[in-house]
């Protein structure tokens, strides 16, 4: 971290390309929630001047409120599905030497680079296959197996620094089996386990593919703004509802990046 | 204190530790010492109760082991990478084992700080294991054990992570704590040195046995087989001849000549052969020839090493492929070639000076 004070020898040329990365990624994103405020009905300026009535607008729509219940119960249950998934896959690849861990690696990995649109119309097919009705559950097991790699690899470098010995230690302090995994292997573990959830749930919230293809009459938020898209008198109360997901979005993301961030930091500590 | 009787461990086809039997005393400090894979620290780890024995027995404090799990036994350990619980401060590390007694919290964290005071870092209570040295997380994991006054405390390579100076600081440490708090330690340690100087009795261990069980001085002086005495410290070995007429027993060793016994060579009969150990000290370096009624032997030094105060010689002998290594006094402001031992030199040693091994 100490590299981004360009102070301490850091190239100019580093810091310039920091700032145009940095322009380039969040400037249309900035614009959102600065045209949210707009009152005119367009994307363009001059800003013609500035409301909440759009927010107001959003508590109005019924089909709005049941999308974003729908997102998250579906949040929910697919964070904590892949994250119970998950934990004991990270554990085996870090504790045992399994033979073939690359090729499994590899495969648990695949999600991270199918395209999510084949992998919906792919599902879709098994599915129909199969006989089973779309329906939100269908949208969660597909979201789970999207969110699969992701929460093993926040969960991987939890266990990988995570040294047994401590466990050991507890016992030779006098605590059982279940006294010593309340008291030292949640705590340890724990932290990986609450960012898993919370990745698990943003890319669940955000996420339109799976939403698309396995829902049957249950819009999820994605799905119900997209579907508005068609009204451009609708869409400046949908630049609100997206800078309202923006906040929530970031706010989960960074308590993320928190919890395994500082974790991981103890964890490592602990082994050297 | 513990009893370790017939102690066997198999890892599926590995068989780390075989037929072990020794007793610890009350109060003594007792080092496993052997090279890595001599079964040390699992023959630690069971009587830790980490891993259940394959046959044989513990018993400690005259309770038989096998069916106490590890967090029932009367004893505690230091371990070798510490394991200092992580999400916890050093306050709470060491106070951790107290919940379970049922130690109110407040006076927890008074007995916590007093082993801060014992274990020389007061004030450190609220820092983390991230904020400590090698060197503190030894204490801190020495003071976590100590605080639930364990009746055996086991220590697996304690001293292993830190360097040199820290190390021979640490062991001073521990010796004088041991000495004070009278709690019986078994230290696990691949250093001869440490081993040495730490512990009261030492248990050898090569290949999964103990070879001899003894105090340092009786490793050192009365090693019981040529492995022994070539792992503790620097020996010199001789093939020899034993003769013997009647009570009166001598050996010859090829280029160094006859030397007459004292004591009558035990179970020796005449012609066997028997190895023969010297200590570099146990010869003495002459630039002349000695009179007297040592034994002696002409030789030329090969090379010499410097050990302040003192020096290792290398002396070759015609007819012995080894050079022998001598203990000799370096002599003061003199360098290399101006103190006469590059001329021819003599050994001479006595009778006492000679460790008869049979041939293994």
């Amino acid at each position: 971290m100490s590299g981004m004070t360009p102070s301490t020898g850091t190239p100019r040329s580093l810091v310039a390309y920091a700032v145009v990365f940095s322009v380039f990624l969040y400037l249309p994103v900035l614009l959102i929630p600065l045209f949210s405020f707009n009152t005119g009905y367009y994307v363009k300026f001059p800003i013609e001047g500035l409301t909440l009535d759009w927010y107001l607008d959003l508590a109005e729509r019924a089909p709005l409120k049941a999308a974003f219940v729908n997102s998250l119960q579906l949040g929910a249950v697919v964070s904590v599905l892949s994250t119970i998934l998950a934990v004991p896959a990270a554990m085996a690849i870090s504790r045992y030497r399994l033979p073939g861990i690359r090729l499994i690696l590899g495969f648990m990995m695949l999600p991270f680079v199918v395209p999510s649109l084949i992998f919906g119309v792919a599902l879709l097919a098994l599915v129909n296959c199969v006989d089973i009705t779309l329906s939100l559950a269908t949208v969660a097991a597909g979201q789970t197996v999207i969110c699969l790699p992701y929460a093993i690899s926040t969960l991987l470098p939890r266990f990988d620094l995570y040294d047994r010995s401590i466990e050991e230690a507890s016992a030779d302090l006098g605590e059982n089996a279940l006294w010593t995994f309340w008291r030292i292997t949640l705590p340890t573990i724990g932290p990986g386990i609450l960012a898993s959830l919370l990745m698990s749930f943003t890319i669940s919230f955000d996420e339109f593919y799976m939403a698309f293809f396995l829902s049957g009459t249950d819009a999820t938020l994605p799905i119900y703004i997209w579907t508005q898209l068609r009204f451009p008198q609708d869409f400046p109360s949908l630049l609100a509802l997206a800078s309202l997901i923006l906040v929530f979005s970031f706010a989960m993301v960074l308590a993320s990046l928190k919890i395994s961030g500082l974790g991981a930091s103890i964890g490592k500590r602990a082994t050297t | 204190m513990i009893s370790i009787r017939n102690v066997s461990k198999r890892f599926g086809r590995v068989q780390a530790v075989t037929d072990v039997s020794l007793d610890v005393r009350e109060g003594e400090f007792f080092a496993l010492l052997g090279a890595s894979g001599s079964g040390k620290t699992t023959l630690l780890r069971m009587i830790a109760g980490f891993e259940p024995v394959t046959s044989g027995q513990i018993v400690i404090d005259g309770q038989r082991m096998e069916d106490v799990p590890p967090h029932r036994r009367p004893i505690n350990m230091v371990f070798q990478n510490y394991a200092i619980f992580p999400h916890l401060n050093v306050r709470e590390n060491i106070a951790y084992g107290l919940r379970r007694l049922g130690t109110p919290k407040d006076q927890q964290a008074r007995m916590a700080d007093e082993m801060l005071e014992m274990i020389s870092l007061p004030g450190y209570g609220e820092r983390r294991s991230n904020q400590l040295s090698g060197g503190q997380m030894q204490r801190v994991a020495l003071a976590r054990a100590l605080i639930l006054k364990p009746k055996v405390l086991l220590l697996d390579e304690p001293l292993g992570a830190l360097d040199k100076q820290l190390r021979e600081q640490m062991q001073l440490e521990l010796r004088s704590l041991q000495q004070r708090l009278g709690i019986t330690f078994i230290l696990v340690t691949h250093d001869q040195e440490e081993a040495l100087t730490l512990s009261d009795r030492i248990a050898v261990m090569a290949e999964g046995r103990v070879l001899q069980v003894d105090t340092p001085a009786g490793l050192y002086d009365n090693p019981q087989s040529r492995t022994i005495a070539g792992f503790i410290g620097n020996m010199n070995f001789f093939d020899a001849v034993v003769r013997r007429s009647g009570s009166a027993a001598a050996i010859e060793i090829e280029g160094l000549g006859r030397l007459d016994l004292n004591g009558p060579a035990a179970s020796c009969g005449d012609g066997d052969h028997a190895l023969v150990a010297v200590r570099p000290e146990g010869f003495v370096l002459h630039r002349a020839q000695p009179d007297g009624r040592a034994a002696r032997v002409q030789g030329r030094v090969t090379a010499r090493q410097y050990l302040g105060g003192r020096q290792m010689v290398y002396v070759s002998i015609d007819g012995k492929a080894a050079p022998v290594a001598v203990v000799a006094g370096a002599a003061r402001g003199s360098g290399a070639g101006e103190d006469g031992l590059d001329g021819p030199v003599w050994l001479s040693w006595l009778p006492e000076s000679i460790i008869l091994l049979d041939r293994d």
